[in-house]
């Protein structure tokens, strides 16, 4: 996807599209909008969406500022889920903040 | 719109469907309505012109913007680039929303839930409908997203890739269907009328008989 253009400059981020990364295993209280399954599961960058507030932040009355790069993380089904029924191909994608990843 | 909205529709899970008195947000959203207009801030004509808007105009761009990516491989191109810029070509805002177009091939077949709760490109499609918005579809579709799209009527192949998308923070999502065979000579007119809601989703494909 490299003709995708970011939503905003993306000045210093610490990941690059192809790079494998692995979702933060932890469970703080709180808003959160990393979902739970896909905690812990190493996946790869597909795109850099831009710069967004915090909504861990904004949930609870505060501007999100600074705000967060936003990544789109791909994983192979098959890493996500024990027993996947379908090809070894398939793919799920989501959207994770810069501060939920660690290189795998 | 296609006569498949009644099919799925049929398929549809209800179990989210509230009846009965209003819940704790819809009281806390129509008192803060009313203590908007009391301060002559909106107007109730206001509210419900969106309201009009979400129903019966916004649900017809996705299909505009498609048939217009399908006759334009100039624009396609740049609405897979950029979301926004591109639809706003045809006088569409996607208001606080960043849109991401997801292009099928022969090779890929894309699908969009929201785990979290149920985003959803509005200003593109209008409200979501209820099947998308029911905890079946979204705690499904991510782990066993070929079940699901078989009982859509939706077979894909195993050469081909499934892709699911959880929109799950602050980009909105819609999908470029592959135009189907025998509508090379088809106006955009016609290639808006073929296309619904469903296909923009993900769920089916359009097809011509």
């Amino acid at each position: 996807m490299s003709a995708f253009q970011p939503v905003t400059p993306i000045p210093d981020h610490d990941f690059d599209i192809g790079d494998r990364v692995t979702i933060k295993r932890g469970h703080p209280p709180g808003h959160r909008r990393t979902p739970h399954y896909i905690r812990g599961k190493t996946g790869e960058i597909e795109r850099i969406c831009g710069v967004f507030p915090n909504p861990e932040e904004r949930a609870y009355g505060f501007d999100g500022l600074p705000g967060r790069i936003l990544y789109r993380v791909k994983f192979k089904q098959s890493d996500v889920w024990c027993g996947y029924a379908g090809p070894d191909t398939d793919i799920i994608e989501m959207e994770i903040f810069e501060h939920w990843l660690e290189p795998a | 719109m296609s006569q498949d909205h009644s099919h799925n529709d049929d398929h549809a899970p209800q179990t989210d469907v509230k009846e009965g008195p209003p819940g704790e947000y819809e009281i806390l959203s129509r008192a803060m309505q009313e203590i908007l207009e009391e301060k002559g801030l909106i107007k109730a004509e206001q509210i419900q012109k969106k309201m009009e808007l979400y129903d019966e105009d916004y649900p017809n761009r996705g299909a505009k913007v498609v048939a217009k990516a399908w006759t334009d491989p100039e624009f396609k191109a740049r609405l897979l680039e950029n979301g926004n810029k591109a639809v706003a070509e045809l006088g569409i805002s996607m208001e606080a929303d960043h849109l991401i177009a997801v292009e099928n091939t022969p090779e890929v077949h894309n699908l969009i839930v929201c785990t979290l709760c149920s985003c959803y490109p509005r200003s593109l499609l209008g409200m979501p409908p209820t099947w998308y918005k029911s905890r079946n579809y979204r705690s499904r579709v991510v782990h066993e997203p070929r079940s699901v799209l078989s009982e859509f009527g939706t077979e894909i192949s195993n050469d081909t890739t499934v892709r699911v998308h959880d929109s799950n923070a602050d980009m909105r999502y819609v999908v470029l269907p592959m135009r189907p065979e025998g509508t090379e000579d088809w106006s955009a007119e016609q290639l808006e009328e073929l296309l619904s809601r469903d296909h923009l989703v993900g769920v089916t494909v359009p097809v011509v008989d």
